[in-house]
């Protein structure tokens, strides 16, 4: 499942190239679905804001485990030229557990599906090691249950 | 019940799971083909249905288990029937009612998405079943029996006296394998109508049974199209190929239609080519 937590879009067109016959993902299996039920993967693109950080613990939070994140371009990985910025959190790892990161700016869909292939050996070796502990977000993030500590805005 | 007929029933229960997977793995590939692409190993939908069952189960409440195996199990039952050699009306309605389980299953959760998905598959069943009824109507007005036994015993192929009604089967076979131009409530291939439709709120073990009681169907109706074709086995089983890729030729050609086109197109089918023949074999046969 791709999100786009305030993203260019540019990233977004390369995971949107890996579904075209010249990338293919489905080659390794893998088909796109807007479901987070029946979600194995989550492709993250874009650092996050104060908008999209409930949609995007909802999303994470709706998906069965065993599941993995990727954190696709750089944006999503470290906040990108946009890390300094007072309106993102920088990165997608400030609100939940990142398995892969794909740098980049747009990276590209070959670097996008090393990394999607990646995140599958992640995977298996989570699904081996057996039932997961249940996710709890980091106190600093708004909108989850912890109160009384305020955000810190750069990691 | 003899013998042969427990032995075919048991032969389907653990058999059709096995080629089902295959014939979606083959579906996949050659969708893939057809779009230029490599398309996943044939066997992605057995690794897919294993991948599910080690997944973590979140259900929405307290009855979706319930109703996925109630749909389960009439599917199962539904082709065993078939297979041993019973009663085809018994069989339509067995198939009725496990669709009908998966659409109260989907309705149990207050998704509108899945509400929706449930609201579009009651038109698609509404749309199929009269030209599937008329399809056993039309063997049975040739064979003078309902059961599946007494149709394959008959000596002459089916489909000289009824080619109509295979024709308008084959109609109806797009909805029920849920392929475009007919796959509104949860298509196979467009992976995010109404996010995933009748199936939305289905996840890990109830979403692999699902899948695994889509191929236990898909396998009973290519069994229904043999039907038509069963003198001899080499070319029932050809042609139940040839309408197998026809309907993922179909599902790569047509974009999908809204519900009316679908209920009414499929009612002039049934109308005019399930009607029709039936005429003409009863007045032939009088």
């Amino acid at each position: 499942m791709h999100y786009d937590a305030s993203s260019c879009n540019g990233c977004d067109i390369e995971v949107l190239a890996c579904l075209t016959p010249m990338y293919d993902i489905e080659r390794f299996g893998i088909i796109n679905t807007g479901n987070p039920k029946h979600a194995d993967v989550l492709l993250i693109t874009g650092s996050i804001n104060e908008q999209n950080t409930p949609v995007v613990l909802n999303l994470y939070n709706q998906m069965p485990n065993p599941k993995v994140v990727c954190a696709i371009g750089i944006c999503a990985t470290s906040g990108g030229i946009f890390r300094e910025c007072y309106n993102v959190r920088g990165g997608v790892d400030t609100l939940i557990p990142v398995d892969v990161y794909v740098p980049g700016c747009a990276c590209r869909p070959e670097a996008i599906i090393d990394g999607v292939v990646k995140a599958l050996s992640v995977l298996e070796q989570k699904r081996a090691a057996g039932p997961q502990q249940p996710f709890v977000p980091h106190p600093a993030v708004s909108g989850a249950s912890h109160s009384g500590q305020h955000a810190t805005p750069n990691h | 019940m003899t013998t042969k007929s427990i032995a075919m029933a048991l032969g389907y229960v653990v058999l059709a799971p096995v080629i089902g997977g295959l014939l979606a793995g083959v579906d996949r590939v050659i969708s893939a083909r057809m779009q230029g692409r490599k398309g996943p190993p044939i066997m992605q939908p057995f690794f897919d249905v294993f991948k599910l069952l080690a997944k973590q189960y979140v259900t929405v409440n307290k009855f979706q288990s319930f109703y996925v195996a109630g749909f389960a199990i009439f599917t199962i039952v539904a082709g065993a029937l078939f297979f041993a050699g019973g009663d085809l009306l018994l069989v339509i309605f067995a198939l009725t009612v496990g669709g009908i389980f998966l659409v109260l299953g989907a309705y149990s959760a207050n998704s509108p998405y899945s509400t929706i998905g449930a609201d579009r598959e009651l038109l698609q069943m509404m749309a199929y079943e009269p030209m599937v009824i008329l399809a056993a109507l039309g063997l049975f007005m040739v064979t003078k029996s309902f059961r599946v036994a007494d149709i394959l015993a008959f000596p002459k192929p089916l489909i000289e006296y009824l080619p109509a009604v295979f024709l308008g089967f084959l109609f109806i076979l797009t909805i029920k394998f849920r392929k475009s131009p007919f796959d509104l409530s949860s298509s196979h291939h467009a992976h995010q109508e109404l996010v995933r439709g009748l199936t939305t709120e289905f996840s890990g073990r109830a979403l692999a049974l699902i899948e695994v009681a889509h191929w236990y169907e898909n396998v009973l109706l290519l069994g229904f199209v043999y039907l038509f074709v069963a003198t001899n086995v080499w070319l029932g089983l050809a042609v139940c190929a040839a309408a197998y890729f026809l309907e993922v030729l179909i599902d790569n050609t047509y974009a999908r239609l809204t519900w009316k086109p679908m209920v009414v197109w499929s009612w002039v089918v049934a109308g005019v080519f399930g009607v029709a023949n039936i005429m003409v074999v009863h007045s032939l046969l009088k």
